[in-house]
């Protein structure tokens, strides 16, 4: 395992805090744990002094109470209850915050399967168990399982998301620092659930950038959805001379296009996803309802392929690819 | 009350035959089966506790393979929570003591009563085949899709034990209901009633209602499994997460069914020790009902991070920390109670007083985890697996552990040896903190649960928790030595050893088979300690 | 149980008591079994809400009469069970004896119906799983329809066959002279499980066979 080194910090293992969400954690742990020490320290304090005291034969005078319990009862009652909605409000606010991306996010694309992390750049390039993101950036995750649930977990970011199969959930983050954080899988998934181990490599945005460009992969990327789109029979109905009326898919990504059960919807990813996967849910306007579900076909991960060459079409790119 | 010699050869002596045992309707010796049956249950999963912690000694996990270990962790989970925590003190001190507690002469329907444990012997057969036949790996809460469609160990043998396991359950929470609404002494109004009773009451009502949607949980999963497919199965269009709901509704409600009687010895235990009544008594018994009502509406605290929406967290997480109010209520009222009490260390308090420490720290880390942003860093880690051994651990086995010592004369007619006692009482308790302490700064760390192999900086707190775990087996190893000794040797205790009140102790030790010679009346409230002036 | 309970108490007085005692048991099951079914009724709510078309076409594939028919026969089976109960509390031995019988014949037709309906579905391939085969327009969605389908009108079953057995002990008690208007009791609280599985069928009937009708 090609962990980074031990994490350093306020005291002896103390993780490391990389993000912006570490902080504001960090904040509230070590409220609770003032908070807490207090309280452990009055309790057991007290607890001592009474045995010691109020030891069976000793001196100590035992006259019954003057304040009633009642008033005693409400005065603990009151205070344990507003101590405690403080940190609720303080955890539900930062909270909040922590689940709501802000706009214009950098999105990356997540895929866990037993036992690994694939990983999907903007641009297509694909890694796996390592996540390179630039610095002080918006980094959103879009994560999915093609199998059992996973979790996604980043202690140095303080950060953690189950990744669930059939559906896609997000995770945001604004890294504070460069360098190699752990990744862990924290959702038991199967016998290598320990070895599901990655590593998030935060770069300044000059080098993640040229880290992004560097590999090439991006006309192979293409080139694998072309021939997806072909194995799946998709070239059968969708290309021009096809006997069967289809819509055609040149150039349609980012449009407005009219829907059969009328009003519009703008062509995105997620527009697509649906067609592929649930036909009947928003078919286009003038086009007979024939087309085949994929659900259960074609795997999360051949989908975003297909997906990310859907986008390129009719934009040149997808042309060079073709065999 | 019982001045007269004993009209009745005690219950042990009634009938000496492995039939009169095995068919018997008593509930005192069908609490005994059920004692020995969960310990027998608890020395599996320790010793597979044992294992695990020795193989975390090294972050590379040599001495077994991540196969077994996974195994290890689940048997563990599943035997640990459902045959040996749950029934524990209702099982074992709940149905021996309550009738007597109450003044009735047994439960309100002994032979359901007969019936549950060998309901649950048959689960734990099930469960045990499953073990013997090469183990599952879920982990104790079986998630979907792992469970019902990727893991190839024995599942539906396990789950069907569990399933089983969970009627035995259902028939003592309701034979509890029964018996404290129909067959308390006359006199004995629900306020004078000692809040031993109350908590079993409360933990009765859980039984009853939340392990149903357990079994149920179960029964869906593994028809998933069967079929092939099912209503959790996202390829069909199910949704994982329901299950995850359904089987959480059960399982957090099932943490009260733990604690609240352990927090009802512990109120038996510091008013007889520091012979005092208990500080707030109303208060305490409301705060024990309030904890069994809220804690059916918290489950979503198990589900901060795993996809649900980020409202329904805040919700949840509303309610957690409403929930942990009356807990915090309790732990004052016993504070106070001690308080120009009359205070010996005997061990039963020794037990309460580590219940009271330990419990505290497991409840303030239960807040931890209520508070989101926290949550979503220590979920799935270490954090968790020390906050809840705090509770279960720290909280409820020392509490069945200061039960067992301080009724222990009124079962088997005979006192152990007292520093024994409070010798492997201290043991337990620094041996539970070494072992367990470190973990939260492991979780903290980002260690995740459920790892065999594990990043190697985590090595030193984990050498640190396997000591602490030697330290802890040696100290439960010892009662059962000192305990069992005295059951066949130990000096006669007489009925009332302790001097306590309640109904129980004013008959013979061991009580004869009828528990009264005639049925007492109650003429006034519970923990009814003079003060004592020194 | 010897040792007096409440020494004051006369024998009819003693049997009252255990008569309330024994009904509360028989209460506080009922409501551990409406928890029971409940975590089903919760799940098809969702599903119904979710995916509002399998439950139309699935009950599509429900065959009208059978199920009505069964509606039928356990809520006849359910009025003659109420008339034992109230039969035994006037000592009308035959007319006992006819009801209880009768409630038995009725439950065993309703579990026979029930086997006549499975039987067809599995032949027409409507059992979740790899040999599942929906009608036309229906996708592999269906699934949870049928899975819902099994799942609560078997457990239903297995409720059924529970309560045929109770019924038969109820008959064997009879047969032996031990139900009398002093013993009364096993008789009522039967009956209470009886219409409980009754009301679940209730539920069930509409929720699966009605959708879409």
């Amino acid at each position: 395992m090609n962990l980074p080194g031990p994490p350093l910090g306020l005291f002896p293992g103390w993780p490391e805090s990389a993000s912006t969400a570490a902080v504001r954690v960090d904040h509230l742990t070590l409220a609770l744990l003032g908070v807490s020490g207090l309280l452990v320290a009055v309790l057991g304090l007290l607890n001592l002094y009474f045995v010691i005291r109020y030891r069976r034969g000793s001196r100590a005078p035992r006259p019954p109470l003057k304040i009633s319990s009642g008033k005693i009862e409400a005065t603990w009652i009151a205070a344990t209850t507003v101590i405690f909605l403080g940190f609720f409000f303080s955890g539900a606010r930062a909270y909040l915050d922590m689940e709501r991306p802000p706009p214009g996010t950098l999105d990356l694309h997540v895929i866990g399967r037993q036992w690994m992390w694939d990983i999907r750049q903007p641009n297509g390039r694909r890694e796996f168990d390592e996540l390179h993101v630039p610095v002080h950036t918006p980094v959103r995750l879009l994560l999915t399982s093609e199998d059992v649930i996973h979790s996604f977990y980043v202690p140095a970011f303080r950060l953690k998301q189950d990744v669930v199969p059939g559906k896609v959930v997000s995770l945001w983050f604004n890294a504070t620092k460069t360098g190699r954080f752990a990744l862990y899988c924290s959702e038991f998934c199967g016998t290598m659930h320990d070895q599901m181990t990655g590593v998030v490599v935060v770069q300044s945005p000059d080098d993640y950038g040229r880290w992004l460009e560097s590999s090439g992969a991006l006309p192979a990327e293409l080139g694998e959805g072309r021939r997806l789109f072909v194995q799946y029979g998709c070239a059968g109905c969708h290309t021009a001379g096809s006997s069967v009326h289809a819509p055609p898919l040149d150039g349609l990504y980012g449009r407005q296009i009219p829907l059969a059960r009328g009003g519009f919807a703008r062509v995105d990813e997620a527009y697509l996803r649906d067609c592929i996967l649930l036909p009947q849910k928003q078919p286009p306007a003038g086009y007979p309802l024939i087309m085949p579900s994929f659900t259960g076909v074609i795997p999360e991960g051949q989908l975003l392929t297909l997906i990310a060459y859907l986008k390129e079409l009719g934009r040149g790119a997808a042309e060079e690819a073709k065999p | 009350m019982s001045a007269a010699p004993p009209a009745q050869p005690s219950y042990l002596s009634a009938g000496l035959t492995v039939r009169s045992w095995l068919g018997t309707l008593d509930h005192k010796r069908i609490g005994l089966l059920y004692l020995f049956t969960i310990t027998f249950f608890f020395a599996i999963a320790a010793a597979a506790a044992a294992a695990m912690r020795v193989s975390l000694l090294s972050p590379s996990g040599d001495l077994m393979t991540s196969e077994f270990y996974n195994r290890l962790f689940t048997l563990h989970g599943v035997l640990m929570v459902w045959f040996f925590l749950i029934p524990s003190i209702p099982a074992v001190l709940g149905n021996f003591i309550l009738p007597l507690m109450i003044g009735a002469p047994d439960v309100a329907f002994p032979r359901l009563n007969l019936a549950s444990w060998y309901i649950f012997v048959a689960g734990g057969l099930l469960v045990l085949y499953a073990i013997a036949a090469g183990g599952v790996d879920t982990g104790w809460t079986f998630y979907t899709p792992y469970s019902s469609t990727y893991s190839n160990g024995h599942v539906m043998a396990m789950a069907a034990g569990v399933f089983v396991a969970g009627f035995s359950s259902i028939a003592t929470g309701l034979n509890f209901i029964v018996t404290i609404h129909r067959l308390r002494a006359p006199g004995l109004t629900w306020f004078r009633l000692p809040l031993f009773v109350w908590s079993l009451y409360a933990t009765s009502i859980i039984l009853v209602l939340a392990t149903p949607v357990l079994a149920i949980t179960l029964f869906l999963m593994g028809l998933e499994r069967g079929f092939g497919v099912g209503i959790f199965d996202p390829k069909i269009g199910g949704d994982p997460l329901l299950f995850q709901h359904l089987f959480w509704f059960y399982s957090h409600p099932a943490v009260y069914i733990m604690i609240l009687p352990g927090m009802g010895v512990v109120s038996e235990l510091i008013t007889c020790f520091a012979r005092k009544r208990l500080f707030g008594y109303p208060v305490m018994a409301a705060a024990t009902l309030m904890i069994a009502i809220l804690g059916f509406l918290v489950w979503g605290h198990h589900m901060f991070v795993s996809s649900q929406s980020m409202y329904a967290g805040v919700v949840f997480s509303l309610l957690s920390f409403l929930v942990s109010v009356p807990s915090a209520v309790k732990v004052f009222s016993w504070t106070a109670t001690l308080h120009r009490g009359s205070i010996r260390l005997d061990t039963p308090l020794i037990y309460a007083l580590g219940f009271l420490g330990l419990f505290t720290v497991g409840g303030l880390t239960g807040i931890f985890l209520a508070t989101l942003p926290v949550d979503v860093h220590v979920h799935g880690t270490y954090f968790v697996v020390a906050h809840f051994h705090y509770v279960m651990v720290g909280g409820m086995v020392m509490a069945f552990m200061g039960g067992i010592h301080y009724w222990w004369p009124k079962i088997s007619g005979r006192r152990y040896h007292e520093w024994s006692g409070r010798i492997a009482a201290v043991l337990i308790f620094i041996g539970f903190n070494l072992t367990f302490f470190p973990q939260f700064l492991l979780g903290y760390m980002g260690m995740p649960r459920r790892y065999h192999i594990y990043s190697p900086e985590f090595q030193t707190l984990n050498v640190f928790s396997t000591a602490g775990a030697s330290i802890l087996g040696l100290g439960y190893a010892l009662p059962l030595i000192y305990l069992t000794w005295s059951f066949f040797r130990g000096p006669a205790a007489g009925p009332n050893p302790w001097r306590a009140t309640g109904l129980e102790w004013k008959t013979d030790s061991p009580p004869p088979k009828d528990n009264f010679a005639e049925t007492p009346v109650v003429t006034e409230g519970p923990y009814a300690y003079e003060e004592e002036q020194s | 149980m010897s040792a007096a309970s409440s020494p004051t108490l006369s024998p009819a007085e003693a049997r009252a008591d255990r008569s309330v005692t024994n009904h509360l048991g028989m209460w506080v099951f009922l409501a551990t079994e409406v928890l029971f079914f409940g975590g089903m009724f919760l799940a098809y709510s969702l599903y119904r809400h979710a995916y509002p078309e399998i439950f139309r076409q699935g009950a599509r594939t429900m065959e009208f009469w059978p199920g009505t028919i069964n509606t039928a026969v356990l809520l006849t089976s359910s009025l003659f069970m109420a008339i034992a109960d109230r039969a035994v509390g006037s000592e009308r031995r035959r007319l006992v004896g006819f009801c209880l019988g009768l409630t038995w014949l009725l439950g065993a037709a309703f579990l026979g119906i029930k086997a006549f309906e499975y039987a067809a579905k599995v032949r027409a391939g409507l059992v979740p799983g790899r040999s599942f085969r929906g009608p036309p327009g229906t996708g592999p969605r269906l699934q949870i329809f049928f899975f819902l389908y099994f799942a609560m009108t078997g457990l239903h079953a297995i409720h059924m066959i529970a309560g045929l057995a109770a019924v038969g002990w109820l008959i064997v008690l009879h047969r032996r002279g031990e139900l009398t208007p002093l013993r009364a009791e096993p008789v009522a609280i039967v009956g209470l499980y009886w219409h409980f599985v009754d009301c679940i069928w209730v539920f069930l009937y509409p929720l699966f066979y009605l959708p879409g009708r």
